[in-house]
């Protein structure tokens, strides 16, 4: 994005969402692993592989494009 | 709490719980503080209408897939795939690929090389004030209403997926795209729309990944398809397309092909500004013609979000969907089929990302259309017309100020949407009526020195003017079907085939006729605007990799393999 401008490139913004977003729903997955909800192939634990994949991304995404400051 | 949430939510199709609400929540909050951080940078008209010119590659493309990505279609697709099995799939492979790509290639040249700020804005700049002010009112007339439908569809999904009161949907939606798209224009726009990107794969991948596992795999979907619906073919894209009859869509090959793959989509994906107005944002011309590639890629993906979840409903759903037209108390339309899916296998946590990926999908689609609108009556209508000469700031006063009147406009067609449901139907039918010939006006205009204003003008109009005679024909007597769309068995879709297709091609052939008898433009004038007068940049200097042709060609073979490969 703009370097001239300095910009937050958009990817940070990203990973901010991603890295909250799968915090809290890996949260949630490892909250309900004894009381599974009644979706179809829970007892799979989607929330914590899932929530898991999406920090993980999202930490990647936020130490890459975090905003540097210019000297 | 409670109270408030049951005020919200009497009655639903799914249930959620206070992580998804939160998850809801901090996505309003994201955009907004989105939206006050680029308004700092949104200061010129370059700025505002066009986020200053310098988005990458990756950016302006992700943008322009997502412009088209917007909750209504994929609930909308996601029910015809359930409707039509695999045939949907046909609107993002021939349906967009190869028009996306020939946007990347052949035309995106002319109109960065041109500056210009928009589609109409090319028209004025080749054709001049007629074919530029008709399309500039019709494009900017069409998206405020599309804007108001997008607005009521999703405060009618969200009353039936979620029970949320209908009025609350649209004012909530309503503000929070008004704050930050008059805040920091089309940046806004755009990061939201890459947003929204992640959200959607994040929010509805695991759909087809779970259905899959449970349907046993590919083939243990087929399977179960054909041991549920043994009279029809859903998985098949081709080989069913040879007769009206063969088919659940009524459809034909030479409406697949030429309605769709020549006509619509090109002219969709080409000449709609919504979407060309991503692409225009590219920092230069070489990231302005690979950002449609890049889209391209993940256009021939998203079916595996959209169609597959359709597939699987077809698969594991114990009940039969039916048509909207048809439903009964304690049914389900095939609509339904993506919330559905959502809640057979999101729990807490992932449903409220599955759905913060739907409210975002419908917001960035409300925000694209304001922004493109704001520009073209800015732009196009406001200073040719209006004001010719004012200062930039003005016309960036004039572009916030024209997105709130926008919004407002949306928030009555929402309301009259309520009140008239079949609206909804004549707005998009009346938007078909203007891209189909728009198309065949552009790439006249590019690819032929000869032709003239008048010819652009006249061609445009008369191809305008086809599609609604066609359309409201068929409307009258239904014996026309025959005679319009080639078998008196073409539904609805093939119906919209046939009419794009004869309205492009009154279009070229007025155009044509017309520019024969009138004065050709001095060829001086022609300068970056038409193939031979328009100096392209090459590219000797830069790797194969680096290429845009490269990236286009490995493209087109990817799209090839996944029509053998489903055939």
């Amino acid at each position: 994005m703009s370097e001239s401008r300095h910009i937050i490139p958009v990817w940070f913004f990203v990973g901010l969402l991603l890295l909250t977003y799968g915090a809290l729903i890996l949260a949630s997955g490892i909250a309900e692993w004894n009381d599974l909800p009644s979706t179809v192939l829970a007892n799979l634990h989607a929330p914590v592989w899932w929530g898991g994949l999406m920090v993980l991304l999202g930490g990647v995404y936020i130490h890459k494009f975090r905003p540097r400051r210019v000297l | 709490m409670n109270n408030f949430l049951a005020m919200l939510a009497p009655e639903r199709l799914v249930h959620l719980s206070t992580v998804d609400l939160a998850i809801i929540a901090i996505y309003f909050l994201a955009v907004l503080c989105i939206g006050f951080y680029l308004k700092r940078f949104a200061k010129s008209g370059e700025d505002f209408f066009l986020a200053g010119r310098e988005m990458t590659a990756w950016v302006a493309g992700l943008a322009f897939l997502s412009a088209n990505l917007g909750s209504l279609e994929l609930l909308g697709w996601a029910g015809s795939s359930y409707q039509y099995g695999i045939l949907a799939a046909h609107w993002y492979w021939i349906g967009a690929i190869p028009a996306m790509l020939f946007l990347g290639i052949v035309m995106m040249p002319f109109y960065y090389i041109s500056k210009t700020h928009s589609v109409p804005g090319y028209l004025q700049l080749r054709y001049g004030k007629g074919a530029s002010g008709l399309s500039a009112v019709s494009f900017g007339f069409m998206t405020i209403l599309m804007s108001g439908v997008n607005m009521f569809a999703m405060a009618k999904v969200m009353q039936v997926v979620l029970g949320w009161n209908i009025h609350f949907s649209i004012w909530v939606s309503s503000v929070t795209v008004g704050i930050y798209v008059a805040s920091g224009g089309l940046f806004s726009a755009i990061f939201n729309e890459v947003l929204q990107f992640f959200l959607i794969w994040f929010g509805a991948l695991l759909i087809p990944i779970l259905g899959l596992t449970e349907a046993g795999g590919w083939k243990g979907l087929v399977s179960r398809i054909q041991h549920n619906f043994p009279e029809q073919n859903f998985t098949h894209a081709w080989s069913t397309l040879g007769h009206f009859q063969d088919n659940p869509m009524g459809m034909h090959w030479t409406g697949i092909v030429f309605g769709l793959g020549a006509v619509i989509s090109m002219g969709y994906w080409t000449t709609d500004f919504l979407v060309v107005q991503r692409v225009l944002s590219a920092k230069n011309l070489r990231s302005a013609k690979m950002a449609p590639i890049i889209g391209s890629f993940f256009k021939m993906a998203v079916p595996l979000i959209v169609i597959l979840p359709g597939l699987i409903g077809l698969a594991v759903l114990p009940d039969k969907l039916v048509p909207e037209s048809m439903l009964q108390p304690g049914q389900h339309s095939y609509n339904d089929v993506l919330p559905l899916m959502l809640a057979r296998y999101c729990g807490p946590g992932l449903l409220g990302l599955g759905v913060t990926a739907l409210v975002a999908g419908f917001m960035a689609g409300m925000a694209g259309n304001v922004s493109a609108f704001a520009t073209v009556w800015t732009y196009d209508i406001y200073r040719p017309f209006i004001r010719k000469t004012a200062t930039d700031q003005h016309y960036v006063s004039m572009g916030r100020r024209c997105t709130i009147i926008g919004l407002f406009i949306s928030i009555g067609t929402a309301y009259l949407a309520m009140g008239f449901a079949s609206i909804m139907d004549y707005v998009q039918a009346l938007f078909s009526f203007f891209i189909a010939p728009l198309f065949g006006t552009v790439l006249i205009g590019m690819l032929w020195k000869r032709a003239t204003s008048l010819g652009g003008f006249l061609g445009l109009l008369a191809g305008t003017l086809t599609a609604i005679g066609i359309f409201f024909s068929m409307k009258i007597d239904h014996n026309l079907v025959a005679v319009f769309a080639l078998s008196p068995l073409a539904k609805g879709l093939a119906q919209d085939m046939y009419q794009a297709l004869w309205s492009c091609l009154m279009c070229v052939i007025v155009t044509v006729a017309v520019s024969l008898v009138t004065a050709p433009k001095p060829e001086a004038e022609l300068a970056g605007l038409v193939y031979g007068f328009t100096p392209i940049p090459r590219e000797e200097n830069v790797s194969l990799l680096q290429k845009p042709i490269f990236w286009a060609c490995v493209a087109v073979a990817l799209f090839v393999i996944l029509q053998l490969i489903f055939w």
